[in-house]
């Protein structure tokens, strides 16, 4: 008996390195502490009915932002492990396989489990109030979204401690990520942690998309819509086309991996390049999802910080809804040395090519955003102009180099391909991002973040990422190609290796002072009573910050595209304000457990088909479907707030009583 | 205050540079082509980055030159206009010159993309010599059917004269490159690619495997050396005289997963080649081999499914390796 469970621990826990003992030492730690702290303050209770059960919007939001720096701390946690085997030649570190299990943890982490719920936690945090609605289209959905991506990423997580990580590559290209050469449990942890958040996705894209074209303020056409909720849309459409795909893919991986099929094998008639079609004609719209918010969080920061409206609005609108359609006919780009023939890829050359125009159009409308205006340099406009402009315009050039089909044949797969896409990825996703987080934070948490230690912040990201990735373009062209582990002596590749270590370090650094900037301004920032702290333009800085639960008081009427600066003028030239609508009760969805309890039983579904436990998947499932019925059948799923309450409430944010 | 972050940047970015250029010369790979592919390829990088900076060195300087410009703090606050939003002629320019040049580039790459397809035989007066290539985990097999030797993680060829590549796996994708010869093209099982290369002088070039197969990818390089004609023959004697024989066991073995040192075999089974290729022919279609499809079309990948015909020709000897795909062959 006790050899029985000491086999099997031995099989189900990862064993034999003490980066992973460390790891499962620290995790038990904070669990504890976790569960210490709640039971000792006597916060269970709290922490249920006012966090995990919540339908609200801005708290889905603000615990999407929690999750996903925790994820951006383990995806940076991997590439720092990364580059430190790197620093110097036959360095032994960590091993080979070690080493491609942490490259493809990196990879899937930061663009599933850190860019997408950053950028859905913005989307929580910022569109229904930019569009003057008082929840998304459809909350109780919106809540279950967060916690399938929630149990998607435990799942995919915890193979890290047990049972052992993917290690087949953030796309997990077949054969290598089947049973021939990938008996173990990593690739179905890839395959059930990636799943279960992606249904997760696919509703928060539809959920964003039935919100902004029916909840609008009234008034508010399309095109006066902000920018930013106009990439949110562009985004979301991406998204549902892009994901069924990914659904589908995986699921056949699925069926391949468990029941022995041949959709991917190398033998038995499977095509391996079928999946990597597949794969790709998701993955390459899934970079335009992320970027694309980006480029609303951009414009409406640009506007905002140059105290102008933003140039060429019908462009930018253009431009975003080219970049989201011509996404999806550029997939092929990934394999131009597949021999796909001449015809293929100069096709997929000159798609890939047409994107670069309305890219590069939005760039001009940044900068002409700025022209006669008066521009200051807080930190999201840091962000902006010093940090995003420079480093997309030179990722964007790489990417126009690399689509070049015959030039690409030297470059893919090498150092200068990864050079290039974090470029863009962390040029443009992450610091738009980020700037996004400081521009917002006060209209969420009601205080500025610090200004100077987000400077230092800014400042150590900025060059420790040059630092890190310029190295690796020269590199690459010096022939070192992607997810080597090691490298000899006499390749001449060690100091451009050893500058780039350097610079992921500062990077490290970058996000540590982020952390400490949100830790120290947490204490010590003074509360913003104003609601509108940069002299914003659109709706969300009409309310008190941060939002009342019902958002807006009473639904504002939208007259112009930046309504509320629009409304700012004309009170500053002395024109009479509109009465005020009296208040009527408003209608609010209630609290349910059923998100998260449904998230729990999908994360048991997938856990036992991961081990191939039926005994445990099966439950999981039936779990699934009871809260599916027990939703269907509950009626008392709403309720209106009292015009009383709103009144206090209200008196209460703008500081009056 | 800001003074000292840009001193700071410049002192790491010039110890960068200083690092850099302590490791180059003949190791800049693509920037230093020796051979008439990887030439014509790094010419087509050089034009594609002269457009790109033609648009992308004004657009940098006009953003921090506006941004300094329009500053807050400045005296001159008379052209503050915050409702300019719009102008046809400076949106015509900004729709027009990416539009321009992207037609330019497009124009360039498709030329390119014709003249430099892998598959299409180089011109040169003299004859092609044919090199087969399998990608195993995690080696490299080099087979000369011309000469009926073989090698392991090391590749010899005559300078001067096209290489012509037929490349296939036995084991997952790999890619196949070698840097200053010219661009890499993807190994796969089931397919036989092709890819013609050339030397333009003698020397010994890095090559390596691209695309990430596995646990020990990273070891996956080899010395390609192009000698002269007289040298080559010679190594080719050598290498006849003084070495094993490749058997279909040893191959076998050799295609287990593992690393290994370079290896030479004075002769290896007839059709090993085809048969590594077939062996993931997906069945159905009856078909020529590899070697017979002297078509040299741009669709050189479409090989995969035409193999199945020779199944009936495979060598005795089964392996441990084998996985199973006579089983799944449909006659």
């Amino acid at each position: 008996m006790w050899q029985n469970i000491k086999d099997f621990a031995a099989d189900f826990f990862v064993t034999g390195d003490p980066l992973i003992y460390g790891a499962d030492v620290a995790i038990v730690l904070t669990m504890s502490a976790i569960v210490f702290v709640l039971t000792y303050f006597k916060k269970w209770k709290w922490l249920w009915t006012e966090w995990l059960t919540t339908v609200d919007h801005k708290r889905i939001g603000i615990m999407y932002v929690i999750a996903s720096l925790l994820m951006l701390f383990r995806g940076g946690m991997d590439a720092l492990l990364m580059r430190t085997q790197l620093v110097m030649p036959e360095m032994e570190f960590l091993s080979p396989e070690h080493y491609n299990e942490i490259f493809t943890t990196h990879g899937v982490i930061m663009i599933l489990f850190m860019a997408m719920p950053l950028m859905f936690g913005l989307f929580n945090l910022v569109v229904p109030l930019q569009i003057g609605a008082r929840d998304v289209a459809f909350p109780f959905l919106n809540s279950l979204s967060f916690w399938l991506f929630f149990a998607g990423a435990m799942l995919f997580n915890i193979s890290f401690v047990i049972g052992g990580s993917p290690n087949a590559g953030w796309l997990a290209y077949p054969p290598l990520s089947g049973t021939m050469f990938n008996p173990g449990v990593g690739q179905d942890f890839y395959i059930w942690g990636i799943q279960i958040s992606g249904i997760g996705s696919l509703a928060t894209g539809i959920n964003f998309i039935v919100t902004i074209l029916k909840m609008r303020a009234p008034g508010m056409k399309l095109m006066k819509m902000p920018m930013f909720s106009w990439s949110v849309l562009g985004s979301c459409l991406a998204i549902i086309l892009a994901f069924p795909i990914l659904t589908v893919t995986l699921a056949l991986s699925f069926i391949d991996r468990y029941f022995g099929a041949h959709f991917f094998t190398l033998d038995g008639g499977g095509n391996p390049m079928m999946y990597i079609n597949l794969i790709w004609m998701w993955g390459h719209p899934e970079v335009y999802i992320v970027v694309l918010p980006a480029f609303g969080i951009f414009s409406e920061i640009v506007a905002t910080f140059a105290r102008k409206k933003l140039f060429g609005y019908k462009s930018m609108v253009f431009a975003i809804m080219a970049i989201s359609v011509v996404s999806f006919i550029t997939w092929a780009h990934h394999f131009f040395t597949m021999g796909s023939g001449a015809d293929v890829n100069a096709f997929f050359a000159v798609s890939t090519m047409i994107i670069a125009i309305p890219t590069g159009v939005k760039v001009f409308n940044w900068i002409f955003t700025m022209f006669k205006g008066k521009v200051s340099f807080e930190t999201p406009m840091l962000w902006t102009v010093l940090g995003f402009i420079p480093c997309f315009v030179v990722g964007g050039m790489t990417g126009v180099m690399l689509s070049v089909a015959p030039a690409d044949f030297q470059f893919h797969n090498s150092y200068f391909l990864i050079a290039h896409f974090h470029q863009t990825l962390i040029g443009g996703v992450v610091f738009g991002y980020i700037a996004g987080l400081v521009y917002w934070w006060p209209k969420v948490f009601g205080f500025k973040l610090n200004e100077k230690l987000g400077k230092w912040s800014f400042w150590f990201w900025n060059i420790g990422f040059y630092v890190c990735f310029m190295p690796q373009y020269v590199v690459g062209l010096m022939g070192m190609t992607r997810r080597v582990s090691t490298y000899s002596w006499d390749s001449g590749w060690w100091g451009l290796n050893l500058v780039s270590t350097i610079g992921g370090f500062l990077m490290g650094a970058g996000f540590l002072i982020m952390v400490w900037q949100i830790l120290h301004s947490i204490k010590f920032m003074e509360r913003d009573t104003t609601g509108d702290p940069w002299n914003g333009r659109t709706l969300e800085w009409s309310i008190p910050s941060p939002a009342p639960m019902y958002n807006f008081a009473r639904t504002p009427v939208v007259e112009h595209l930046d309504d509320w600066w629009e409304k700012k003028q004309r009170k500053a030239k002395g024109e009479p304000e509109k009465p005020l609508a009296p208040l009527e009760p408003i209608h609010m969805p209630k609290n349910s457990g059923i998100p998260i309890i449904m998230s729990g039983f999908w994360f048991l579904a997938g856990f036992g088909l991961v081990f191939d436990w039926l005994w445990m998947a099966i439950p999981g499932f039936l779990g699934v479907f009871a809260c599916m019925f027990a939703h269907s059948f509950n009626y008392d799923t709403d309720y209106y707030i009292p015009v009383d309450e709103i009144e206090r409430t209200e008196a209460a944010a703008r500081g009056t009583v | 205050m800001k003074r000292g972050y840009r001193r700071l940047a410049a002192t790491i970015s010039l110890a960068a540079m200083a690092v850099m250029l302590a490791g180059c010369g003949d190791k800049m790979g693509v920037l230093n082509p020796k051979g008439t592919v990887g030439k014509e390829q790094l010419d087509l990088i050089m034009i594609s980055t002269v457009l790109c900076l033609i648009i992308v060195v004004p657009t940098i300087v006009m953003a921090f030159w506006i941004a300094w410009k329009y500053r807050i703090k400045r005296k001159q606050k008379a052209d503050y206009d915050p409702e300019w939003s719009h102008s046809t002629k400076i949106e015509a320019f900004m729709w027009g010159i990416p539009v321009l040049i992207i037609i330019v580039l497009a124009g360039v790459t498709i030329h390119y993309t014709y003249k430099l397809e892998p598959s299409k035989p180089l011109e040169s007066e003299h004859e092609p010599i044919t090199i087969q290539v399998a990608s195993l985990d995690w080696k490299w097999l080099f087979l000369y059917p011309e000469q009926g030797i073989a090698t392991v993680n090391y590749l010899q060829f005559p300078e001067d004269v096209p290489v012509r590549f037929e490349l296939t796996s036995d084991a997952p994708m790999n890619s196949f490159w070698i840097p200053q010869l010219g661009g890499q093209i993807y190994t796969m099982s089931g397919m036989a690619m092709k890819l013609h290369l050339i030397a333009d002088e003698p020397g010994e070039y890095y090559g390596s495997g691209a695309n990430f197969s596995g646990e020990h990818f990273g070891e996956m390089n080899f010395i390609a050396k192009a000698t002269s004609q007289e040298e080559f023959d010679q190594w080719v004697q050598e290498v006849k005289d003084g070495s094993e024989a490749l058997t279909q066991e040893g191959y076998n073995e050799l295609a287990l997963p593992g690393v290994t040192e370079e290896l030479s075999f004075s002769s290896f089974p007839e059709g090993l080649f085809d048969w590594i290729v077939v062996k993931y022919g997906s069945g159905g279609h009856s078909g020529h081999s590899a070697t017979e499809a002297e078509s040299d079309s741009a669709e050189s990948g479409e090989g995969s499914d035409e193999h199945a015909g020779h199944a009936a020709a495979l060598p005795a000897g089964q392996s441990e390796t084998e996985t199973g795909s006579e089983q799944h062959a449909h006659h």
